[in-house]
């Protein structure tokens, strides 16, 4: 995998290479380079097969790590590839052109993220959620109890347990002094 | 595959058919969520000319639990009651590779016994799950005896799952640092005796099912899969294999024990509903030999268990990682990034029929008999629940 990244680091701008364990890296890549580079693995290094994409939402600094894992059956390599984009409506490169699975995967990130693809098939559709008008829920800011105790309002006549402090006095009386 | 020149197909533009409902011509039908022939909860938007397809869009969201998200208010160990319903008929699988991927962040080797009980429960896992799938299979080409057969023997192994770990669907047997408990006394001659019936009974499916004339007759052709679009699509498991795709991730990134177990990748030649049927069937066998070995070679006594600090107080050091196994579908993985607290920061699963129920299905049920849609998606072998976690 060295060859790999010396080779890919003399076309692109590629950082924080890691090794995770056999067979599997991650590594950051510029915004503007991405879909470049993603279709040069594919193509030219053997990364035909895209495993899956998500984000993960770094709100502490205003951000969002998209990721493509991509996998190589030959070498049997995997590679993550990440990509930082603003947590502020920006939008990123649809890749549905090299796998129209990624169809899916954007249109997924679009509903549970607020993350624009432009240009891929039925992005404007809803997927899983129909009707939504909150906030995406996979935002770390999305808060699901608040949400739940909103919309779901509790049962009149429901005793209501702070659960840590309930299975502290009722689950483990005698070990509650080393909680 | 759209054909412009066949008259009865709507024409394409921008990548979408374009049809007019209100020409007469084409009809909307929608198949599901409740339908006996939808595997789960999901539906198919379908537009007919006739009686054949010539649009169809999937929809999920009839089971959408959250399961990612509320993963990321939870401790690593309370993951455990969420991660096995991601997939109700195979929910080890989850549990192995949450389990896995906690124990690669927290830098935990587990006992070397435990790898072989957990081998030994995926196996079983993939078995009872083969066998909920062919009672489908031949229930969507009318022929329900077959499933009640292939139930019962689910059951047995349901059973014996019972007995192993107190859960007959949902068991929670592997946690991080090994499983959960030992084999009970007796319980391998009860699951070899369990074994012998199932291969029995396979060899009376097989019969009935595969050299059924009105069977053959419906799968073949059906659902043809070439195998240039395994790659685009992102096909896995017996869908590519049966395009004679030679990939099966035991043999190509051994986990756990497989590495010490004697199989070869079962493919086939021409990817459709019956040689996909063919394909699992045999992969069935594979399942039961393996686990034979298993049982044959796994250390007798030792450790299963590596304990743990107190996992309410657990602090996963910060990393990320992606961990994947072979289940009955295809490749199905696990990504989690841990911040250094003590609950995940991000939980994505990657489940086979993510690819297989949308991006595939709509593809390949274009041109085919409505009454063969349920036999197509089964063919696929696709489970919501693992779309919309």
């Amino acid at each position: 995998m060295n060859s790999l990244k010396e080779s890919l680091s003399r076309q692109y701008n590629i950082t924080q290479w890691k090794e995770q364990h056999r067979g599997l890296h991650f590594c950051m890549a510029e915004k503007s380079q991405a879909r470049d580079l993603i279709g040069h693995l594919r193509d030219v290094q053997g990364f035909g097969h895209l495993v899956f994409m998500t984000a993960v939402d770094h709100i502490e600094e205003g951000c969002f790590h998209i990721l493509y894992m991509l996998h190589n059956y030959e070498t049997r390599q995997d590679l993550g590839v990440q990509v930082e984009i603003s947590r502020k409506g920006e939008s990123m490169d649809s890749i549905h052109h090299l796998w129209p699975a990624a169809a899916t995967y954007q249109q997924e990130m679009r509903e549970m993220f607020g993350i624009d693809f432009p240009g891929s098939p039925g992005i404007e559709e809803n997927f899983v959620l129909e009707g939504w008008e909150d906030k995406p829920p996979m935002r770390r800011d999305f808060d699901s109890l608040e949400y739940s105790e909103k919309t779901y309002y509790p049962r009149p006549g429901r005793k209501k347990y702070d659960t840590r402090e309930y299975m502290k006095e009722k689950l483990y009386p005698s070990e509650a002094e080393t909680w | 595959m759209v054909n412009n020149t066949l008259d009865k197909f709507p024409p394409v533009i921008d990548g979408k058919s374009r049809y007019n409902l209100e020409s007469g011509k084409y009809l909307k039908v929608w198949q599901g969520p409740q339908h006996p022939g939808i595997t789960g909860n999901m539906s198919l938007e379908l537009i007919i000319c006739g009686d054949e397809i010539v649009d169809c869009k999937t929809h999920v969201g009839y089971l959408h639990r959250g399961f990612e998200k509320l993963m990321e208010r939870r401790k690593y160990i309370q993951c455990f009651p969420i991660v096995c319903r991601i997939c109700v008929p195979e929910p080890d699988f989850n549990e192995y590779l949450f389990a896995a991927a906690t124990e690669e962040l927290a830098g935990i080797e587990i006992p070397e016994r435990a790898k072989w009980i957990r081998a030994l429960n995926l196996e079983m896992a993939r078995l009872t799950s083969f066998l909920m799938w062919v009672g489908g299979q031949a229930g969507s080409f009318g022929m329900g005896t077959i499933g009640q057969w292939t139930v019962t023997l689910r059951d047995y192994m349901l059973d014996r799952f019972e007995e192993l770990s107190g859960g007959r669907i949902y068991h929670m047997y592997m946690l991080p640092g090994g499983v959960r408990a030992d084999l009970p006394e007796g319980w391998s001659a009860q699951l070899l005796d369990t074994l012998s019936l199932i291969e029995k009974t396979l060899g009376d499916v097989e019969l009935a099912m595969m050299h059924n004339a009105v069977f053959k007759k419906r799968a073949v052709g059906l659902g043809y899969i070439d195998p240039a679009m395994v790659e685009p699509y992102g096909i896995t498991g017996p869908n590519a294999r049966a395009a004679g795709i030679k990939r099966d991730i035991r043999k190509d990134s051994p986990y756990l024990v497989y590495d010490q177990l004697d199989f070869e990748v079962i493919t086939g030649t021409r990817s459709d509903a019956y040689e996909r049927c063919r394909v699992r069937i045999a992969e069935m066998y594979q399942s039961i030999d393996l686990i034979r070995q298993i049982l044959d070679r796994m250390p007798k006594e030792g450790p299963f268990f590596q304990k743990l600090p107190n996992v309410l107080h657990w602090k996963i050091p910060a990393g990320q990682t992606y961990l994947r196994a072979e289940c009955t579908r295809g490749e199905y993985g696990f990504f989690v990034q841990s911040d250094g607290s003590d609950k995940p920061r991000r939980v994505c699963v990657r489940g086979p029929s993510y690819t297989h129920a949308v991006a595939l299905m709509q593809r390949l049920a274009v041109g085919c008999n409505i009454a063969d849609t349920a036999g197509l998606m089964v063919s696929l072998h696709t489970y919501p629940p693992e779309v919309e976690r």
